[in-house]
């Protein structure tokens, strides 16, 4: 065994090994957050949604747009396992576990926001009763239940083998229900040449498959907005643009948890600068796409300014909106393309700054986008206002806390990095050069 | 007893050539695709009955051969040795086939067990003797506004009385106005009043968008909402154009007699906490030979109400013939361009034929009459 696939290992399996003290503070820190938000829950359960800012005329907000932005967040996955594995793109592999993670758990949290916005959570299961397949909310289930059910079986392919390796190494070493865990995870993983090769041929089934689901994903959530008759969702861009947006803000997403990560399970030999680079740049590029998209939206119905658009513009580029547009243009797509044009903030440091301001600027346009499309009046009335009140503040800091949680209890239980997956692309890596070498050494 | 000679002779003459890889291969994806469109055709196309019957058959044959495999050995070494053959999946394209057709018989019917049970439960609904109404004496309520006749209610100094008139009689929660009167700038100067209540739409953006036909279009034309079904997702106020759908929030703020009736979806009383409501176009009062409550309150008798069928609207003093009224009037719709297509016409006007200047502008607030004694429930604005 080589020294570097011996300290490969010993660095995965470290966090399923030991535990330090600041581990469980941080679990008891995020379970008492996502407590006040249960209370706040039931709160709203018992006076019903009055407790939040919603109203009549703006009736749609932070949940919504949490919903939005956490569905969002779940493309990260996609594209690092399932676009770059098909681009073979070798270098994303050690990043690959934490970017299927992101997703899986994103798409949990994002849907429980739809059951919280809901008036009548206890009536849910009427969609599956009275389901009609002509709404986009209908739509909208069919599709995250897809993408939720074919991401988690794309988490779990790729793992086979890795679990295999912990429940080798940590067999015995870790509590009984773990090592039970493993053995029945790793379903009979000898490495044989047929269970390599029908992993190989259903992953790169299932990598195939995932893109168009993901697409589809976001594209729905869209048309929710897309399908009614209102001015500004009005858009035939929209499914492209909220796709978008949402590997967007997927890619700051994983960079900031890689970042986590990286410094509390001390993988800096495995998951490098090189990759903060890469997704750097990867980041930038799509926030040009998504630049792309607002000027071809903005100028398409700009430049005619009919009678409701007028309104929707004076709120969002000069009135009350400006400052979360401006954020969102400058801070959110404009500054991280020019941090990644900067070699000297292409920085671990420099690159999470940036992916911090995307992902703040993302959340910000989730919220402008709902609610700007609301607050536009239909009749002779007054526009109303919306601010979020402390019942809806505080459970979404329980879906943060949800989120991070989640993936707090994966890296302590599942392998962290791809080690198996590494290994190979290693050996295949080593295997010319060998040749090379041995001829070489071969001729005096 | 001899055996059976062996015949040294026998020649099973040359093995047949064993199929192309890529044979094999198409044929699997055929099979396998066969089996999925017919799993998918019959779970969508199948009617209940058939597809209960497939059950019931699939349920046997399953039945059958688990008592056939329990006989020969235990079950479980059984699909032990067909699922593994030394630690390797041995699946092979008989068992895929067979677990696409035991799961689509399976899964199939789950889709129509709700309407199967409502089916065998459900009492007779047909009246004795048919039904009353005959299919061309089919009511299309509609109604008709004549803006000339409209002041906001200015001259009697009072809030608008359809408005009024209608939150007494739905008993409907504050601050829901299912008829509210919008006051509106001319293009020139000074302002119109507009009644609105639910456009009945026969192109419903709501209805479209519902995800579990809570609201849903009536065989006469009227938009309604079943609030024990709403699961309060408010996707058809964000598509509905005339802001005319009202959310209970709360404890819908209404008078205690309102918690006394029996729920219906046409009177919408009493309502429900965490569902939508709205105009409702008093189909009940219609057919009980009365008019709704708005017209009722309108002192100027400027809404008028009807059936197209029948061609005939009237305000409660005079009869009209539809057709002829709108087209001498210039009738219009509310955001004709959308495409909605409204069951409610509008004759334009600012209020002179009450003698109303366009310049005389504001209307007095609505109040809601049980505002204090409707206990233990806040309101809340729109």
């Amino acid at each position: 065994m080589t020294p570097w696939l011996e300290r490969l290992e010993q660095t995965t399996l470290e966090p399923a090994r030991t535990t330090t003290r600041g581990y469980y503070y941080l679990v008891g820190g995020l379970l008492a957050v996502i407590g006040w938000a249960l209370y706040a829950y039931y709160v709203q359960i018992t006076d019903g949604l009055v407790v939040t800012g919603m109203r009549d005329r703006i009736s749609w907000g932070l949940y919504i747009t949490l919903f939005v932005f956490f569905i969002g967040i779940s493309h990260a996955g996609t594209l690092i396992s399932a676009i770059l594995r098909v681009s073979n793109a070798t270098w994303r592999t050690p990043v690959t576990r934490m970017a299927e993670f992101i997703t899986a758990v994103a798409l949990i949290t994002g849907a429980l926001f739809v059951v919280v916005d809901l008036g009548r959570p206890d009536r849910l299961f009427n969609v599956l009763i009275h389901g009609r397949w002509q709404s986009p909310i209908v739509w909208d289930v069919i599709a995250i239940t897809t993408y939720l059910t074919a991401s988690l079986v794309y988490l779990y392919l790729p793992m086979i083998p890795d679990l295999a390796f912990f429940r080798e190494r940590l067999t015995g070493r870790v509590p009984r229900w773990k090592s039970w865990l493993y053995r029945k995870l790793a379903i009979r993983w000898q490495d044989t040449d047929t269970q390599k090769r029908k992993l190989h041929v259903s992953i790169s089934i299932m990598m195939i498959l995932i893109i168009p689901i993901a697409v589809s994903v976001h594209t729905v959530v869209s048309w929710i907005f897309a399908m009614t008759l209102r001015e500004a969702w009005n858009s035939a861009i929209f499914g492209f643009f909220f796709v978008a947006g949402a590997i967007f803000s997927g890619i700051a997403t994983l960079i900031i948890m890689m970042a986590i990560l990286r410094k509390v399970y001390r993988l800096e030999e495995f998951v490098t600068l090189k990759h903060f680079r890469y997704l750097g740049f990867l980041m930038a590029a799509m926030a040009a796409v998504m630049l792309y998209a607002n000027v071809s939206e903005y100028v398409t119905s700009g430049f005619k300014l009919e009678e409701g658009a007028a309104f929707i513009f004076r709120q969002l580029f000069v009135e009350e909106f400006a400052p979360y547009f401006w954020f969102y243009l400058i801070a959110g797509l404009i500054i991280p393309i020019a941090m990644m044009f900067t070699p000297a903030l292409r920085t671990v440091g420099g690159i999470v700054a940036a992916a911090v301001l995307v992902d703040l600027a993302m959340f910000v346009e989730r919220y402008f986008i709902v609610v700007t499309g609301l607050r536009a009046p239909l009749l002779a009335y007054e526009p109303a206002n919306y601010a979020p009140t402390w019942v809806e503040w505080s459970i979404a800091a329980g879906g943060f806390a949800f989120f991070a949680l989640l993936v707090t209890l994966f890296v302590k239980v599942f392998p962290i990095m791809a080690v198996y997956e590494m290994k190979e692309e290693r050996e295949a890596l080593a295997r010319p050069r060998e040749l090379e070498g041995a001829t070489e050494g071969s001729t005096p | 007893m001899e055996a059976p000679p062996i015949r040294d002779d026998f020649d099973p003459g040359p093995s047949p050539p064993a199929a192309h890889p890529a044979i094999n291969g198409l044929k699997r994806v055929a099979t396998v695709g066969f089996a999925v469109v017919s799993a998918a055709v019959l779970t969508s196309l199948g009617s209940p009955r058939l597809l209960l019957a497939l059950a019931a058959a699939a349920f046997v044959i399953g039945v059958g051969a688990f008592i056939r495999r329990t006989r020969h050995g235990t079950l479980r070494d059984d699909w032990k040795s067909r699922v593994f053959k030394d630690g390797v999946s041995v699946i092979n394209r008989r068992t895929a086939i067979r677990m696409f057709g035991m799961t689509a018989l399976f899964v199939g019917p789950v889709r129509v067990i709700p309407t199967l049970l409502q089916d065998v439960l459900a009492q007779p609904s047909e009246p004795v003797g048919g039904d009353p109404v005959p299919l061309a004496r089919r009511r299309q309520w509609t109604m008709i506004i004549d803006l000339r006749s409209c002041d906001g209610c200015q001259s009697i100094g009072l809030p608008p009385q359809c408005t009024t008139a209608c939150i007494e009689g739905h008993l409907s929660p504050e601050p829901m106005q299912w008829i509210e009167v919008f006051e509106e700038e001319l293009e020139g100067e000074g302002t119109r009043f507009v009644p609105t209540p639910c456009q009945h739409c026969q192109n419903p953006p709501c209805v479209n968008v519902c995800p579990v036909s809570a609201t849903f279009s009536s065989p006469e034309g009227l938009v309604l909402i079943d609030q024990e079904r709403c699961i309060g997702c408010r996707i058809c106020m964000a598509a509905c154009p005339y802001d005319r759908r009202f959310f209970n929030w709360g404890e819908p703020p209404v008078p205690p007699e309102a918690l006394a009736a029996e729920y219906d979806m046409e009177v919408q009383v009493p309502a429900v906490k965490g569902t939508v409501m709205k105009c409702d176009f008093c189909p009940d009062m219609a057919r009980a030979g009365t008019l709704p409550y708005c017209i009722q309150g309108c002192p100027h008798r400027a809404i008028y109400y009807g059936d197209l069928e029948e061609d005939l609207a009237t305000n409660g003093r005079e009869l009209v013939s539809i057709s002829q009224y709108l087209a001498e009037n210039n009738a219009f719709h509310l955001k004709e361009e959308l495409g909605t297509q409204p069951r409610v016409f509008y004759i334009p006007g600012h209020g002179e034929d009450v003698d109303r200047s366009p310049l005389n502008r504001g209307r007095l607030p609505v109040r809601w009459p049980w505002s204090r004694i409707s206990e233990g429930s806040a309101s809340w604005s729109r």
